[in-house]
């Protein structure tokens, strides 16, 4: 049942990664900021709450956050952390995992068409848009790395990155953790490509497609969107911290990995000026470059 | 029942109802049921041979000596014919029982060309339409059992010319007579390549059984020109880039049940047309594999970017198989390249990943076209920006639709991302086998699919959202009504057929094993092994989809937990406290689809019509902008406006006086003679 550890850890964490973003932007800005646990009661107050629909939305609007929190959390299952095996691993099990955040960002994008409301439709254009540029640098470098350790399945590829890979190629893991950050800021709505603090609709990606969701619906959205900031962290993290410890000293590492990445994402978004949108492509393409850079390192 | 009355029924229960459908032509609902009815039961009879050959294996043939003319009508099938049968004879069952009802309704099939434009004036008769659907179900099913080149020819021109004939039924459009012109036009390029092919072998062989044409000792070079040409002939039919043009002009012609048809299954003639050839010349080296994986990535990438970029819901669709075709190519392409490199699990996966592909294609276009049909039926348009909120009117046709929208944008937990984990797991094992010239052609594969993958998801989000979420954008569609009985049932059908294919495909991919081995010939036991490694992964799959399901289920109880005896309030969409929202305002399809657009501009065509502003106070201006087709745009318009012009220099030729014609007949007989003497 060890394999349940890096899903508890996730349940129980991942919402504290939103809080050390934004103590990071707090301390960078001169304020004192909300404290580290404050997603936590954010949460906690909106399962509390009732809900208010729109009279335009169906059903498809109450299964998005549904079915997204659902794809995210089956994803999760297939998550190692630490150099620990995941809850379900078998070969190929990184194709179904990419995908299905593909299924919850699907749901969320006709949740949000659900309501027929232009500001909603334009965040769906530009998620799928930017979305669909980030697959094949996610992609390119989960085979980068499969290719590297001989593994196809993501305990086997997590599992396999050792010191002696390290030492080995170094070079290559560090240009695959970049370009796999880069698609970490973008799919979790992160500056330079989205700003979660925006207070304009015109200028938001994934904040206005869930504009009309409330109550335990947006916490369901909330909790969502801090799980994926996990699960793709994890992957970064999975490559910068070599495995082969013990559990006692991988879990730790893990989660404090995420935490720095957390640390780094607050930093990025704070010395960073966000993208003009159509600037966005191409950052992801720089990452798609830096990918097969790391490609041509590893092809020795 | 004997497999050789199977085929039989098969092959002329159809035609039979077609026929006689036409001749109860002045009874329009005795007709259509004929027809219907007789097309249903040939369907259900191809899917009980298919069955039992996919199943039991073996082989069941029929043979009739053709009169007295020395030829025996031969139709036989064997595993890769009866995988072929499988999805074709279902999706003509389908359809068949659909479209009698559709055409009742409709009075004609693809009328409605634009919003607002008045039915044709004269609308087709319903008979004509079966006869031809009989034809075609009748010729596909002779493509799939013909067991020599000539029979082979003969039946890919039946399927052919009945396809003609109901896209040029509604002639009296003249976008439609310039469907099926291009699409006769394409149609015999295609075929001019296939009968050199089948003249080729069958001269040098002497005799056109494929028996006796695959034992042909092949120089590399015929092989080569011969494999090229089979890629041309049957391309075309399958719809690959740059051969696709006819596809996305003659959807739209065709009424709904037989643009499903056409899309979902004639389209898949192709592929097997491929792969029978490939079994006749053997199988292409490490080139020709490569060139194969990368048409299949131009043809998916440059479909599903073009469908994204289409307003009309069935070139939309049109383009959206160009797309699909393009991932079979793919995964043939990967398959052929492991076969040519020696890697099995390569080859055997990436075959595997495609076959399952053309079975998911056919299940879900078809469901998505018969979805269209009953929006253009209930709303009299096909342009997807006015439509809207159609959820509320036809919840059950929504639901049908939106499975077919997830399982064709390749995404867990249906059946579409069955085909493409198998082909990206394909490409992965020949990546991390370490094959130092498998690096490139299989990452770009891996790449390219990824692609494919986020964009289809994009193109299907659009479709599902913009037609049936949302407000009604037009009077039409906030009345639009549900669709009769019969035309739900056969979308139904299809939806469940989805989720029986997902898990049929997990628990029995070793029963295409045989259809592998025809191909690949390879040690059988070896295959099977493969397969069966698969089957246990795509089981996996599906573990981790049914985790998915359970978990949404789940959450779902919470949720209804958790506002039970709460307050839950009804508002209009947040609109940033505007007063007055109207539809006319909520985003349109095409809005959605502009970055797309314009990150892919330079290789969909297309063009566009801004005004020109100028001063404080410019006048009222006109924005306009139409998707294209590069491959129209840059290569075939061109090169047939050339032709024109080539021909038009000839035209004193034909001068209209019959003393000029008597000269050519002289002139003719004169060279004949000299011909002969010399």
């Amino acid at each position: 049942m060890a394999g349940l550890v890096p899903i508890l850890l996730a349940l129980l964490l991942a919402p504290l990664l939103l809080g050390v973003i934004n103590r990071t932007k707090a301390f960078f800005a001169g304020r004192q900021g909300a404290p580290v646990w404050q997603p936590y009661h954010d949460l906690r107050r909106l399962l509390g709450k009732g809900a208010v629909y729109s009279r335009t939305t169906t059903w498809v609007f109450v299964a998005g956050p549904v079915v997204g929190l659902a794809s995210v959390l089956a994803a999760l299952s297939l998550l190692p952390l630490g150099g620990q095996p995941a809850f379900l691993s078998f070969t190929g099990d990184l194709v179904l995992m990419v995908c299905l955040l593909g299924l919850m960002r699907f749901v969320t994008v006709l949740a949000a068409l659900d309501t027929g409301s232009s500001f909603e439709g334009m965040g769906a254009s530009r998620e799928v848009t930017f979305s669909a540029l980030a697959e094949p640098p996610l992609f390119l470098a989960l085979a980068i790395l499969a290719r590297k350790t001989g593994s196809l399945s993501l305990t086997g590829i997590l599992g396999a990155i050792d010191h002696g890979l390290w030492l080995q190629a170094g070079p290559m893991l560090l240009l695959v953790a970049t370009a796999l950050f880069v698609i970490f800021l973008a799919e979790n709505a992160r500056i330079p490509v989205d700003d979660p603090n925006t207070h304009l609709e015109l200028t938001m990606i994934h904040e206005v497609m869930v504009l009309d969701h409330s109550g335990p619906d947006f916490a369901m959205i909330l909790y969502g969107a801090a799980l994926k900031l996990w699960l793709l962290g994890a992957l970064v993290v999975g490559i910068l911290v070599p495995a082969g410890s013990p559990w006692y000293v991988g879990w730790p590492a893990a989660v404090g990995g995420l935490v720095l990445v957390a640390v780094l994402t607050g930093v990025v978004e704070s010395t960073i000026a966000r993208l003009r949108m159509h600037k966005v492509p191409q950052l992801l393409v720089g990452s798609l470059i830096l990918a097969l850079l790391a490609m041509v390192l590893g092809a020795r | 029942m004997t497999a050789a009355s199977l085929i039989l029924a098969t092959v002329a229960l159809p035609l039979l109802g077609g026929i006689l459908g036409r001749l109860l032509g002045f009874h329009s609902w005795l007709a259509r049921w004929t027809a219907g009815l007789a097309g249903a039961a040939g369907g259900l009879a191809g899917l009980a041979l298919a069955g039992e050959l996919l199943w039991q294996g073996g082989r069941a043939a029929f043979e009739w000596p053709w009169f007295d003319t020395g030829y025996t009508l031969a139709l036989a099938v064997d595993p890769l014919s009866a995988f072929f049968l499988l999805p074709i004879s279902l999706l003509s069952a389908v359809t068949a029982v659909y479209g009698a009802s559709y055409l009742g309704a409709s009075h004609g099939g693809g009328h409605s060309p634009a919003a607002g434009s008045p039915h044709g004036a004269d609308p087709v008769n319903p008979a004509n339409v079966g006869l031809f659907a009989g034809f075609l179900q009748a010729g596909m099913a002779l493509v799939l059992l013909a067991q020599d080149g000539l029979g082979f020819l003969v039946a890919w021109e039946v399927m052919s010319l009945a396809a003609f004939f109901i896209i040029a039924l509604d002639d009296a459009q003249a976008e439609n007579r310039a469907a099926a012109w291009i699409y006769l036009v394409a149609s015999h390029i295609g075929a001019a390549f296939l009968l050199f092919f089948f003249l080729y072998l069958g001269m040098r062989a002497g005799d056109f059984s494929f028996e006796a044409l695959a034992g042909l000792a092949l120089s590399d070079r015929a092989r080569r020109a011969l494999t090229l040409a089979a890629v041309i002939g049957f391309g075309a039919k399958a719809g690959f880039v740059p051969l696709h043009v006819w596809l996305p002009d003659a959807h739209p012609a065709a009424p709904s049940h037989i643009s499903a048809l056409m899309s979902g299954a004639m389209t898949k003639t192709g592929i097997y047309g491929l792969l029978r050839a490939l079994t006749l010349v053997g199988l292409p080296g490490r080139p020709a594999a490569a060139a194969l994986i990368g048409l299949g990535l131009v043809s998916g990438i440059l479909g599903i970017v073009m469908a994204n970029a289409q307003r009309d819901l069935k070139r939309l669709l049109a383009y959206s198989t160009v797309e699909n075709l393009g991932i079979v190519a793919l995964g043939l392409g990967v398959g052929l390249w492991g076969a040519a490199t020696g890697q099995t699990v390569v080859a055997v996966l990436g075959l595997a990943g495609a076959l399952v592909h053309v079975l998911n294609h056919a299940l879900a276009k078809g469901l998505l076209f018969l979805a269209a049909g009953v929006l253009v039926q209930a709303t009299g348009t096909r342009q997807l920006d006015r439509l809207g909120g159609l959820l509320k009117r036809m919840p059950g046709v929504a639901g049908s639709a939106l499975t077919g929208a997830v399982a064709i944008a390749g995404l867990p937990p249906l059946n579409g991302f069955l085909g493409e984990f198998l082909i990206f797991l394909a490409a992965f094992t020949g990546l991390v086998s370490r094959h130092g010239e498998s690096t490139v052609p299989l990452t770009l594969a891996i790449m390219g699919l990824a692609l494919i993958g986020g964009l289809a998801a994009a193109c299907f989000a659009r479709v599902f959202g913009i037609a049936f979420l949302g407000e009604p954008r037009t009077a039409e569609a906030a009345e639009a009504a549900p669709p009769e009985a019969p035309m739900a049932l056969a979308m139904a059908l299809l939806a469940v057929g989805c989720v029986v294919a997902l898990l049929g495909v997990a628990w029995s991919l070793p029963v295409l094993g045989r259809v592998v081995t025809t191909v690949l010939r390879l040690n059988p036991l070896e295959i099977e092994l493969e397969l069966l490694k698969a089957g246990v992964l795509l089981r996996a799959v599906i573990a981790g989809g049914g985790l998915l399901v359970v978990l949404a289920g789940f959450l779902a109880v919470v949720r209804h937990q958790l506002l039970a005896g709460r307050e839950v309030g009804e508002t209009p969409t947040w609109d940033c406290g505007y007063a007055a929202p109207t539809p006319r305002m909520s985003y349109t399809g095409s809005s959605f689809a502009q970055p797309l657009n314009d990150l892919f501009g330079a290789v969909r065509g297309g063009g566009e019509e801004r005004p020109r502003l100028a001063g404080l106070f410019p006048a009222t201006a006109r924005f306009a902008s139409r998707p294209g087709d590069a491959c129209v745009e840059r290569f075939y318009e061109p090169v047939f406006r050339r032709v024109e012009t080539f021909f038009q220099s000839w035209r004193w030729v034909q001068s209209g006086r019959v003393q000029a014609y008597v000269l050519y007949i002289a002139l003719t007989l004169l060279f004949l003679l000299g011909w002969n003497l010399w």
